[in-house]
């Protein structure tokens, strides 16, 4: 440690020296940031915006722009497939992200208990994660197939008649919902990660006070989890709402049986891709925008009830 | 009975984790037996695990009744330069953030993180009308140029990483007479080099994967990337399990086996947001 006279003898000039290099580095900072400000501009700013613009007019892309005011949204409200995408959006939401959190907690906490061959069966619920979207659709499509599917298959070995599945308006969102489940290893490895992080003084404090087991688990490890519960959980309903890939080469964007699997965005992608109606779908993308944030929004306002921050954070 | 208590819990979670585990492989499992039936084998009740003769005509086949191979130029043309951008880009934009001054320093790191809030599909539409009227659709550059300019989530994890840098090195380097691009090219970057990694396994495993980006974009089928590709296969080969599970192997297996080279930057990439960020 320096005496408080040698530092006021020495630091007056290093900091003023420091200062004249931070004012000529500054540039440099402008500079290497420049690349992404131009993207900024021209893949979100200018997009952003436009996007609000266009919602208000009538536009294919080739014809001249139409403002149309209201219209856009007048129309939105008595189109039936509108409706119905929300529907279908939201129950699929509302089922697939409690589920995985669910199961991506109990996954982790499986996998954070002392066992041997951990990395071995976190790397067995990581990998269908890495499977590309359109060969998932593949192998469930025929895993699931109602009469020589694997899955009524052995179904059937136990004397259960297995249901159509894809092929059923009422089977086909549960069983988009069981082909999310098996990509859930992304939230696992950040619940595991969040597993880790937390002290093994609690585990401690825990044994001493007699606690065991599932109360453990309860009152100590899932309190401290909720950080990484919340974060999970938020952008589970932002894929969620936003779900396309997966229903989309399932369906060839038709979203069938009986518009079961269509959903908000496949709706928007069919209009603003397929009929060409820009100002429509850029009209639909902003309610759901405006629905995402106003959820998220809420569950950050009920945050500060349930998700507990530790002080060493 | 202190052992028994002890040991009870353990014995149980091997069981689950062995039962889930088998769930979760089951669908591997089928896909690679499926891919090598024969067309026989494919219908039949009880169903086969193990097929007899193993049918490697399946592979063959599904590389050529499609161009696949072309499919799989087209992929690695857009991955590797959406990923070369990438990898350019963003440590630039982490380094000014996190280590030089500068006003609006700090509002251009909000609006970085703010913008990964706006859903894809309010860009999506003006973005496509940008394209079309620079006369780009049907070409690689909508899905390389953007990643060249930055990516919002990368940026931040470069960010983080610049910042836990010492201080102490390039002002070593600045007394030795280096100039600002020599810092930030021969010392800075250099210690970074797993987070560069990281983004550029996350790049190209996007770029990979990406679906409805092509879909947007590529309409001849000659410019299909493998996504497309291997959707257009399904539409037309719809009950042909054996050659569509091939066909979905050697789609979904450089991914898997990029994996197991480098796990760490995987692990590193997906926990980073959720509980270091």
């Amino acid at each position: 440690m320096f005496s408080a006279r040698t530092i006021a003898g020495i630091r007056p000039r290093m900091v003023w020296k420091r200062r004249g290099i931070e004012s000529r580095r500054a540039k440099y900072g402008y500079i290497f940031a420049l690349p992404w400000m131009t993207g900024l501009l021209f893949f979100y700013a200018y997009p952003l915006l436009s996007s609000i613009y266009y919602s208000f007019t009538k536009y294919n892309v080739i014809s001249p722009v139409e403002w149309v005011g209201l219209n856009n949204y007048k129309e939105l409200f008595n189109d039936p497939l509108f409706w119905t995408g929300i529907k279908n959006t939201l129950y699929y939401a509302l089922f697939a992200v409690p589920i995985s959190v669910v199961l991506g907690i109990s996954l982790a906490l499986l996998l954070n208990m002392p066992i041997r061959w951990r990395s071995f069966f976190r790397t067995v619920f990581f990998i269908p994660t890495l499977v590309p979207v359109v060969a998932t659709a593949i192998i469930w499509q025929w895993l699931l197939n109602p009469q020589f599917g694997l899955i009524n298959h052995l179904l059937e070995t136990i004397g259960i008649g297995g249901p159509p599945w894809l092929g059923d308006p009422k089977w086909s969102k549960p069983s988009l919902i069981l082909m999310a489940q098996w990509g859930i290893g992304n939230s696992v490895i950040i619940y595991l990660a969040g597993l880790q992080d937390i002290s093994k003084d609690y585990d401690d404090a825990a044994r001493v006070d007699g606690a065991s087991g599932l109360r453990k688990v309860w009152h100590i490890t899932l309190p401290l989890l909720t950080p990484v519960i919340f974060f999970n959980m938020i952008m589970g309903i932002i894929n969620a709402l936003q779900v396309f890939t997966l229903p989309y080469a399932l369906t060839y964007g038709t979203g069938n049986p009986a518009n079961s699997l269509l959903f908000y965005s496949m709706h928007l992608y069919n209009n603003a891709f397929l009929y060409m109606k820009m100002g429509y779908a850029s009209a639909m993308a902003w309610i759901l925008f405006i629905v995402i944030m106003t959820i998220t929004l809420l569950l950050f306002r009920s945050s500060s009830r349930w998700v507990y921050y530790h002080g060493d954070q | 009975m202190n052992v028994i208590r002890k040991k009870y819990p353990i014995i149980l979670t091997y069981i689950v984790l062995i039962v889930a585990g088998a769930v979760f492989l089951l669908p591997f499992i089928w896909m690679v037996s499926t891919s090598l039936k024969p067309d026989t084998q494919l219908f039949v009740s009880p169903p086969v695990w193990i097929p007899n003769p193993i049918a490697w005509e399946n592979y063959y086949r599904a590389v050529t009744v499609v161009p696949f191979f072309t499919y799989m130029k087209n992929t690695l043309i857009v991955a590797s330069l959406a990923t070369a951008g990438a990898v350019i880009s963003t440590p630039l934009t982490g380094y000014s953030l996190a280590r030089i001054k500068w006003k609006g320093r700090e509002l251009l790191f909000i609006i970085t993180l703010a913008v990964m809030m706006i859903p894809s599909q309010v860009t999506m539409v003006p973005l496509f009308i940008i394209f079309s009227k620079l006369d780009l659709v049907g070409t690689f550059l909508p899905l390389i140029l953007p990643p060249c300019f930055g990516v919002p989530f990368f940026i931040f994890l470069m960010r983080q990483f610049f910042k836990q840098l010492p201080r102490d090195l390039e002002d070593a380097a600045r007394i030795d007479g280096c100039s600002e691009f020599g810092i930030y090219f021969k010392i800075m970057l250099p210690l970074v080099q797993p987070a560069i990694l990281t983004v550029a396994l996350f790049q190209f495993m996007n770029s990979w994967n990406d679906f409805i980006g092509p879909l947007i974009y590529l309409n001849d089928e000659a410019k299909y990337t493998l996504q497309l590709g291997l959707q257009q296969f399904k539409q037309a080969y719809n009950t042909i399990w054996n050659q569509l599970m091939a066909a979905s192997v050697l789609v979904a297996l450089p991914i898997i086996l990029l994996y197991f080279f480098v796990q760490k930057s995987f692990i590193q990439g997906i926990t980073f947001g959720g509980v270091k960020g």
